[in-house]
C-alpha cells in the first residue's frame, strides 16, 4: 500500500491529452497483439480449411482496454475516489444482476471480460484511493518492503488463527460430508475428496520443495507410481487397498530415490527441468507398457475400497453383505463416496501430523538448513546426500499413497492422467501457499482447485483463468501467500536487496 | 548406408529446428538467469500465426512461392516478437528482484495461459497446411532399392538456420545492442551504472528469442505440414535439453546441443523405437547434466561464498 502511495507521489501529473495519447499507444499495442490469433480463426470443414474473422470482437476488446487505460491515468491524477465508487458498484451489481437473471450464453464472454476489466480498474482505485487517505493522515510506514512487511503480519495472524481454528476447520471437514448428504448435494463431496488429494499431494511435495528447498517438477511421476502399485496388485493378485497401500508407498519411496541419486549435484532450475524429464518418462514408459501397465488404454476394473469387508454396492455376491445391508440403510452411491472422502481426509492429515513432527527431529531440522545453505551444511556435518535423498522419498512415498487413493477413487487409471500440468498445478499449490507453510497449502488448493472447480460451465476458460491466476499470484506475492517461514536474511539475496534500496 | 543417409538428413532438419527455439532458451537463461517456460508456446505461437499469414495471404492472391515465404516470415516474427516482449513485461519484469522460484511459477502460468488462449481462439483439433507449399526434392542416392531424398523443404530450413545464425552472431557481436546484452550477462547492476539500459536489453533479448522461435515455428509448420496447441510443450522441452547439453548461455552450444537433440531423436526412432523417442531427448538431457553440467560449450559456474 505504501509502495503504491510513493509511486503516485514520484510519478508527474499527465495532462487529458497525454492520458489520451498514453491509452491509445496501449490500445495500439493490445490491438497488434490480438490481431492475429482473436481477429482470424482457422476453421475447417470437412478437409478443406478456411479463414474467418472476427474483428467485431476484437476492436470490442481494445475499446474496453482504452477506456480502462484512460481510467487507470485518471485515478493517478487524483480521481481515485469517484472512479473507486462508480466502477466499484458497477462490478458488484453485475454479480448481483449475473445471479439473478444469468446472461445469454453468446454474451458471456464478453460480459466476463468486461467485467473483469471493471472489476481490476476498481480494485486499483480503491488501492490508490486508501493509500492517499493514509497519506492525507499523515502517517509514515517504513520505507522498504511496506508490503512485505504487511503481508508477513497477514503470515503470522493466519498462523496464529491456523493454530486456534484448525480444530474448527476439522471439526467442519469431518460433519462436512453429512451436510451435503441430507442436503442430497454430490457435487460438493466430490469436490471435498477432489481438495483433499491434492492438500495431500501439495502437502507431500512440501516436504520436498517446501522444507528441503529442493524444486521439483515431476512429482506426478510419483503419484502415477502409487496409482500403478495399487491397480496391478489389485487388479493381478487381488489384494485389497490397505493391504496394497504400504506396497504403493515403498515403491513410490524407492523411485524418489532412484530420481534423488542423479541429481544429488544438481540445483535449483536445473533441479526443476531434470525432475520434470523423469515425470515424462515415466509417463511415457506407462504409455508404452502394454503387458504391465495397458499402455495408452490404462487398467480399469481396479476394485473399490470396501467399509472394513463390506461392499458398497446395490447387492452382493452371495455370503458377502453390502455396506447398505449391513446397517439397514437403503442402498445410495452416497456412503462410498463419504468413505472415500474419509479416506482421504485421514490420509492427508497423517501427511499434515508427520510433517509437522518430522519438522522438529534432526532430519527436519537438517532438511530446512539445507534449503537455506547447502554449503553452510556440509560445513556443519550435515550430510546432504542422505539428507536429500530422505526428502525425496518421503515426500515420493506421500505420492505414492495419494496415487493409490487416486487408482481405488476412479476405478480406471491411464497416463493421460498423470501429465506435466499435474505436476505444475501441486507445485503451484506448494509455492502459491508460500513454500514451507502447511496452512497455505490448504488455501491455496481451496482457490487454485475450489476455484476454478467452481466455474464448472466455463469449461474452455477453466486452465486459462487458472494460468492467469498463477501469474497473478505470484506478481501480488512473490513470496506465496502466507510466507511466514521465509528466512528474513539471506546472503545470496544481497544482490535483489541491494536493488530495492 | 543409404539408410543412415537419410537419417542424418532429417536429423540434421530437426535438429536446427530444435536449434532456433534453444537460442532463445539460452539468451535469456544467460541474461537473467531464468527458465523461460513459456518460449515453447511462442513458438507454439509462432506457427499459428504464419499459418494465418499464410491464409490470408492466400486469400489475397499472393501465390508467388518466395514472397509469400518472405512475407509469412517477416509477420511471424513480427507478432510472435510482440507476444514475447509482451510475456517479458507482465509476468516476468515484476518479478525480477524476487528469487528464482517466483520467475519460474510465473513462466509456467504464462505457458498454461498461453496454450490455453491459442486454443480457445482457434480450436482444439489440429489445424493443417491444405497443400505443401514447398515439394519435391533431390535424389541424392539410390542403393537396395532405398532412395535417399533431400527434401527442398529441407535445404530451405538448413539454409534459413544458417543464415540467422549467422546474422544473429553478428547482432551479438559486432552491434552496441549486442554489447549491451553481454555487458548485462556479465554484470548487470554495473551494466547500469555505466548507462546501460537494462529493462530495454532484456526486452529486446526476449524479442530476439521470440523472433527465432517464430521462424522455428513456421518451419515447423511448413515441414509437418500440421500444428496444435499443445506442440510447444515437447519441443520447448527438447529444445531446452539442446540449450543445456550446448551449455547454456552459449549461442553455438545452442545450435550444436540443437543439432545433436535432433540426431539423437532421429537417429534413436529409426534404429530403435519410434515410441521411446521422447525419452532418448530426456535422458540424454539427465546424462549431460550429471556428467557434464555445464554443457558442451558452457563457461563453468563458480560459486562463491
Amino acid at each position: 500500500m505504501v509502495a503504491v502511495a510513493q509511486q503516485t507521489a514520484a510519478r508527474p501529473a499527465m495532462s487529458l491529452p497525454a492520458m489520451v495519447k498514453d491509452a491509445a499507444i496501449f490500445a495500439a499495442v493490445a490491438f497488434t497483439l490480438a490481431l492475429p490469433l482473436l481477429g482470424f480463426r482457422i476453421q475447417d470443414k470437412g478437409s478443406t480449411s478456411f479463414i474467418e474473422t472476427r474483428f467485431g470482437d476484437l476492436f470490442y476488446a481494445v475499446l474496453v482496454l482504452f477506456i480502462a487505460k484512460l481510467l487507470m491515468s485518471l485515478i493517478n491524477a487524483g480521481l481515485a475516489r469517484p472512479i473507486a465508487l462508480v466502477t466499484g458498484v458497477l462490478s458488484l451489481g453485475w454479480i448481483v444482476v449475473a445471479l439473478v437473471n444469468p446472461v445469454a450464453p453468446q454474451y458471456q464472454v464478453h460480459t466476463w471480460f468486461t467485467w473483469l476489466v471493471v472489476a481490476s480498474v476498481a480494485i486499483r482505485a480503491w488501492v490508490v484511493w486508501r493509500a492517499e487517505a493514509t497519506a492525507a493522515r499523515g502517517v509514515v510506514a517504513g520505507v522498504i518492503g511496506g508490503q512485505d512487511s504487511h503481508g508477513t503480519q497477514i503470515g503470522h495472524l493466519v498462523a496464529r488463527l491456523g493454530r486456534q481454528l484448525g480444530p474448527v476447520f476439522f471439526l467442519i471437514a469431518l460433519v462436512m460430508p453429512f451436510y451435503a448428504y441430507f442436503a442430497d448435494d454430490k457435487r460438493l463431496v466430490d469436490l471435498g475428496v477432489l481438495i483433499f488429494t491434492y492438500i495431500m499431494l501439495g502437502w507431500g511435495l512440501n516436504v520436498v520443495v517446501g522444507l528441503a528447498g529442493l524444486l521439483d517438477l515431476g512429482y506426478v511421476a510419483f503419484y502415477a507410481v502409487g496409482a500403478y502399485t495399487y491397480a496391478v496388485f489389485s487388479v493381478k493378485l487381488g489384494l485389497n487397498f490397505w493391504e496394497t497401500l504400504p506396497v504403493a508407498g515403498l515403491m513410490a519411496a524407492s523411485f524418489g530415490v532412484l530420481l534423488g541419486f542423479p541429481v544429488l549435484r544438481l540445483r535449483g532450475d536445473y533441479l526443476a527441468i531434470v525432475t520434470l524429464g523423469f515425470g515424462e518418462i515415466i509417463r511415457i514408459i506407462l504409455l508404452n507398457w502394454a503387458e504391465l501397465a495397458g499402455g495408452a488404454q490404462g487398467i480399469g476394473g481396479i476394485p473399490r475400497p470396501s467399509f472394513f469387508g463390506l461392499q458398497f454396492a446395490p447387492s452382493a455376491p452371495e455370503g458377502q453383505t453390502t455396506f447398505a445391508q449391513f446397517f439397514n440403510l437403503d442402498y445410495s452411491p452416497f456412503h462410498r463416496q463419504m468413505w472415500l472422502y474419509y479416506i482421504i481426509l485421514l490420509l492427508a492429515l497423517i501427511t499434515n501430523w508427520f510433517t509437522l513432527r518430522v519438522r522438529k527431529l534432526p532430519i527436519g531440522r537438517a532438511w530446512e538448513a539445507l534449503r537455506e545453505d547447502e554449503t553452510a551444511c556440509r560445513a556443519l556435518g550435515i550430510n546432504p546426500t542422505n539428507t536429500k535423498l530422505t526428502a525425496f522419498a518421503i515426500g515420493a512415498m506421500f505420492g505414492g499413497f495419494a496415487g493409490s487413493f487416486f487408482a481405488t477413487r476412479q476405478g480406471f487409471i491411464s497416463p493421460e492422467s498423470f501429465n506435466f500440468l499435474e505436476s505444475a498445478i501441486i507445485l503451484a499449490i506448494v509455492v502459491l501457499g508460500g513454500m514451507g507453510s502447511q496452512i497455505g497449502v490448504v488455501i491455496a488448493t481451496i482457490v487454485l482447485i475450489g476455484g476454478p472447480e467452481w466455474f464448472r460451465d466455463l469449461e474452455l476458460y477453466r486452465m486459462l483463468a487458472f494460468g492467469g491466476l498463477m501469474v497473478l499470484i505470484m506478481i501480488w506475492r512473490p513470496q506465496g501467500l502466507l510466507a511466514h517461514r521465509e528466512p528474513t536474511i539471506t546472503m545470496n539475496g544481497g544482490r535483489a536487496g541491494a536493488r530495492a534500496k | 548406408m543409404a539408410y543412415f543417409l537419410q537419417q542424418l538428413i532429417n536429423g540434421l532438419t530437426l535438429g536446427s529446428i530444435f536449434g532456433l527455439i534453444a537460442i532463445g532458451y539460452t539468451m535469456v537463461y544467460g541474461i537473467i538467469g531464468m527458465v523461460n517456460f513459456a518460449h515453447g508456446d511462442i513458438f507454439m505461437i509462432g506457427g499459428f500465426v504464419t499459418l494465418i499469414a499464410f491464409m490470408v495471404l492466400g486469400l489475397s492472391g499472393i501465390t508467388w512461392v518466395p514472397l509469400a515465404l518472405l512475407l509469412m516470415l517477416v509477420i511471424a516474427m513480427a507478432f510472435t516478437a510482440l507476444h514475447g516482449w509482451a510475456v517479458e513485461r507482465l509476468a516476468y519484469r515484476p518479478l525480477r528482484s524476487s528469487g528464482r522460484l517466483a520467475p519460474l511459477i510465473s513462466a509456467i502460468g504464462m505457458s498454461i495461459f498461453l496454450q490455453n488462449y491459442v486454443q480457445i481462439m482457434q480450436g482444439a483439433r489440429n489445424k493443417a497446411v491444405g497443400q505443401p507449399l514447398i515439394s519435391g526434392g533431390i535424389t541424392v542416392m539410390e542403393s537396395d532399392g532405398f532412395t535417399v531424398q533431400l527434401g527442398y523443404m529441407q535445404i530451405v530450413i538448413v539454409v534459413l538456420t544458417v543464415v540467422l545464425m549467422v546474422g544473429f552472431t553478428l547482432l551479438i557481436t559486432g552491434t552496441a545492442l549486442g554489447r549491451n546484452q553481454r555487458a548485462c550477462e556479465q554484470d548487470m547492476r554495473m551494466a547500469r551504472l555505466l548507462g546501460v539500459d537494462v529493462d530495454r536489453t532484456i526486452s529486446l533479448t526476449f524479442v530476439m528469442g521470440a523472433a527465432l522461435a517464430a521462424v522455428a515455428g513456421m518451419v515447423w509448420l511448413l515441414y509437418y505440414g500440421i500444428i496444435d496447441f499443445y506442440v510447444g510443450f515437447l519441443a520447448g522441452i527438447k529444445a531446452f535439453s539442446a540449450a543445456v547439453l550446448g551449455g547454456i548461455g552459449s549461442l553455438p552450444g545452442a545450435m550444436l546441443g540443437g543439432l545433436l537433440i535432433g540426431l539423437i531423436e532421429v537417429f534413436w526412432s529409426a534404429y530403435f523405437s519410434a515410441e521411446y523417442k521422447d525419452v532418448a531427448a530426456f535422458a540424454v538431457l539427465v546424462l549431460a547434466l550429471v556428467f557434464r553440467p555445464t554443457g558442451l560449450l558452457g563457461k563453468p559456474e563458480i560459486e562463491k561464498v
